[in-house]
């Protein structure tokens, strides 16, 4: 088999509040393959989101190591993790973070900003991707001209647009109606399937969980084997 | 899509907000813009005076007159080139209100306007001038004002001289500069000579103040020692000083309201500071979350501290314009309101230049505090901000 495509090994992760140390992450190691659409599940304040964070190189774990795609995060200085998120890494978020002064188009644009493409080549990007989430006739729309589901699909737009090499989605479904979550699942198992991402969601739903490969169990900052 | 994009897209969020605080700034530098032109205006008239210009005058004070004899010895001494002299006139013309006032004074025909070339008068009209016993020349600015034409009589009431005195314009002065002040009027000192004689005999024979020309400017200091030294004996003591000593010692009564308005300017400018830097801070906590969002996505610190500062910049470069804006239409109403009040009264390039400087420090010192806060809060808790 080839090497995973995320490594996490032995990462701990303690939040200090005032004084109060509060450890989240114990010891975790997980590997992810390429190719992988892997769920992970646990209940309220179980350390989900805090993993997500630290694979996807936006929070820092107090100790361990986390490789992805061959590269050592967690010893990245921060303009380098910077520059490495917008390359490597396609986040969507529960509540889909979209910018309300930028159109639909606008939002998707705005990770290509910190690239070299050409005019051109961005327009091609972004009318692509938005094709590919079914919002070509909705690029001029404000998010508040938007419905959730649609917010949510101009987010997975704009996570995909620089072709990262793992997607990671906190909760993508958690505040949309079941139709609604319906569409978003499908497109999430589609750029898996279709488009080949490494996808890593976390999420409360068994039936998110049933379209993904595989399901982890987080319990009290610790992974239940399976 | 540009970053600046984005920047312009925030700006116009809160268009309500942003327009009063540019709004805000504008008056902020427009006060400031006024307040500095009132202050230059002021100091032109020393501007405008020569540093190879002496002037000599009677040592307890400027009223005392000095006897006409003194010109002939003070022409003798080396390095001065020519001496002329003139007579505080004053008198009313039309009534004692402020907007009536100009300066008027008896000066030597002969000599006077050549030691100040910056006044300039036609050749014709000069002669005539200088012919004629109870003619006058009158700056442009008060022709213009009075709509008085060559040949006019101006009647004058004199207080200083009493009695009646009517001058004939024959001549008209344009100043060679812009510093030049135009609201002066000048007669003959031989004709208040030779009124003085027939009114009041006793005053006869006296000057005012002498105007020196020296031929070299670094000799001012000797030179002025030289002249008061012929008169250390006698009972009307001199004192000479350069033209510009002479007229700050003028502008100095004032100081003390114009170093007031150069402060208040400065705290226009500190509240300004204050009032943009607010609107920074409440826009920035607003978009913690919005930064956070573009930090994952792989904008730097630097990116965000753009946003927040090209915003700060970009209110106060707009409020600083139209600010800057505004005070050319004020100081040319104030000009041609009290166009005697000020011999000058134009906006300087020294004032537009600071005003500009200090909108854009304000919109630099502004954003500071905002922009450094928003660029070092950690991702993780910009997203967990709710907004
Ligand atoms: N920035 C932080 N500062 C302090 N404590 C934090 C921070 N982020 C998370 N925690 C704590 O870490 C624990 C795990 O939080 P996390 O958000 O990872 O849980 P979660 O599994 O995603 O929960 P949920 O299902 O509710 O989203 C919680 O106790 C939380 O209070
Ligand atoms: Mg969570």
């Amino acid at each position: 088999m080839a090497e995973a495509i995320v490594q996490v090994h032995n990462v701990t992760k303690i939040y200090k509040r005032d004084k109060l140390e509060i450890p989240v992450l114990q010891n975790i190691t997980i590997d992810v393959p390429e190719g992988e659409f892997l769920a992970l599940m646990g209940p309220s304040g179980s350390g989900k989101t805090t993993l997500l964070n630290l694979i996807a190189g936006i929070d820092r774990p107090n100790s361990g190591s986390i490789v992805i795609a061959g590269t050592d995060i967690s010893t990245l200085r921060e303009s380098a993790l910077a520059k490495w998120r917008s390359r490597h890494v396609g986040f969507v978020f529960q509540f889909y973070n979209l910018l309300p002064v930028l159109t639909a188009y606008e939002n998707v644009e705005l990770p290509l900003l910190l690239t070299h493409l050409s005019k051109k080549e961005k327009r091609e990007h972004v009318e692509m991707v938005l094709n590919v989430v079914g919002l070509s006739d909705r690029m001029k729309h404000y998010p508040k001209q938007l419905s959730g589901g649609q917010e949510q699909r101009v987010a997975i737009a704009r996570a995909i647009v620089t072709d990262p090499t793992i997607i990671v989605a906190d909760e993508p479904t958690g505040d949309l109606d079941k139709k609604s979550a319906d569409e978003i699942l499908l497109l999430m198992e589609r750029l898996n399937t279709e488009f080949k991402k490494t996808i890593v969601m976390v999420t409360h739903d068994p039936r998110a969980a049933e379209k993904a490969h595989k399901v982890r169990h987080l319990e009290k900052g610790d992974l239940l084997e399976n | 899509m540009h970053v600046l994009k984005l920047v312009t897209k925030n700006l116009l969020r809160h268009k309500l907000r942003t327009f009063l605080t540019i709004l805000g700034l504008a008056f902020a530098v427009f006060a400031f813009g006024f307040l500095r032109t009132i202050v230059t205006a002021w100091y032109y008239g020393v501007e405008a005076s020569s540093t190879s210009r002496l002037i000599t005058r009677h040592a307890v004070s400027f009223i005392y007159p000095l006897p006409l004899s003194y010109r002939d010895q003070i022409e003798k001494i080396p390095g001065i080139t020519s001496v002329s002299y003139a007579y505080w006139f004053q008198g009313v013309y039309k009534d004692n209100s402020f907007d009536n006032f100009f300066p008027r004074f008896a000066i030597d025909a002969e000599t006077f306007l050549e030691i100040y070339p910056e006044y300039v008068v036609p050749y014709e009209q000069l002669e005539i001038f200088k012919k004629e016993r109870n003619s006058c020349v009158v700056g442009k600015k008060i022709m213009e004002k009075y709509g008085w034409k060559l040949g006019d009589v101006i009647p004058i009431e004199g207080d200083i001289f009493p009695g009646r005195w009517d001058f004939v314009i024959r001549g008209v002065y344009q100043g060679r500069d812009k510093t030049a002040d135009e609201t002066q009027m000048f007669f003959q000192w031989s004709y208040l000579e030779e009124q003085l004689k027939q009114r009041t005999p006793y005053r006869s024979g006296q000057v005012g103040w002498y105007a020196i020309k020296i031929a070299n400017a670094n000799d001012a200091a000797a030179i002025s020692e030289n002249v008061d030294a012929l008169f250390i004996n006698s009972s009307a003591k001199t004192k000479t000083e350069t033209e510009k000593a002479f007229q700050q010692s003028f502008v100095s009564l004032s100081s003390a309201i114009l170093t007031s308005l150069e402060v208040i300017s400065y705290v226009i400018i500190g509240i300004i500071l204050l009032v943009l830097a607010n609107t920074i801070i409440m826009s920035a906590r607003e978009r913690i979350r919005e930064y956070a969002v573009l930090k994952t996505l792989g904008f730097t610190s630097g990116h965000i501290i753009g946003l927040v500062a090209g915003e700060s910049l970009i209110i106060a470069a707009i409020g600083g314009c139209l600010g800057i804006a505004f005070t050319f239409p004020m100081a040319a109403a104030v000009a041609a309101s009290f166009p005697t009040m000020f011999p000058v009264f134009s906006v300087d390039l020294s004032t537009i230049v600071l005003a500009m400087t200090f909108s854009l420090l304000v919109g630099v010192l502004a954003a500071i505090f905002p922009a450094v806060r928003a660029a070092r809060i950690k991702i993780v808790d910009g997203l967990r901000q709710i907004g």
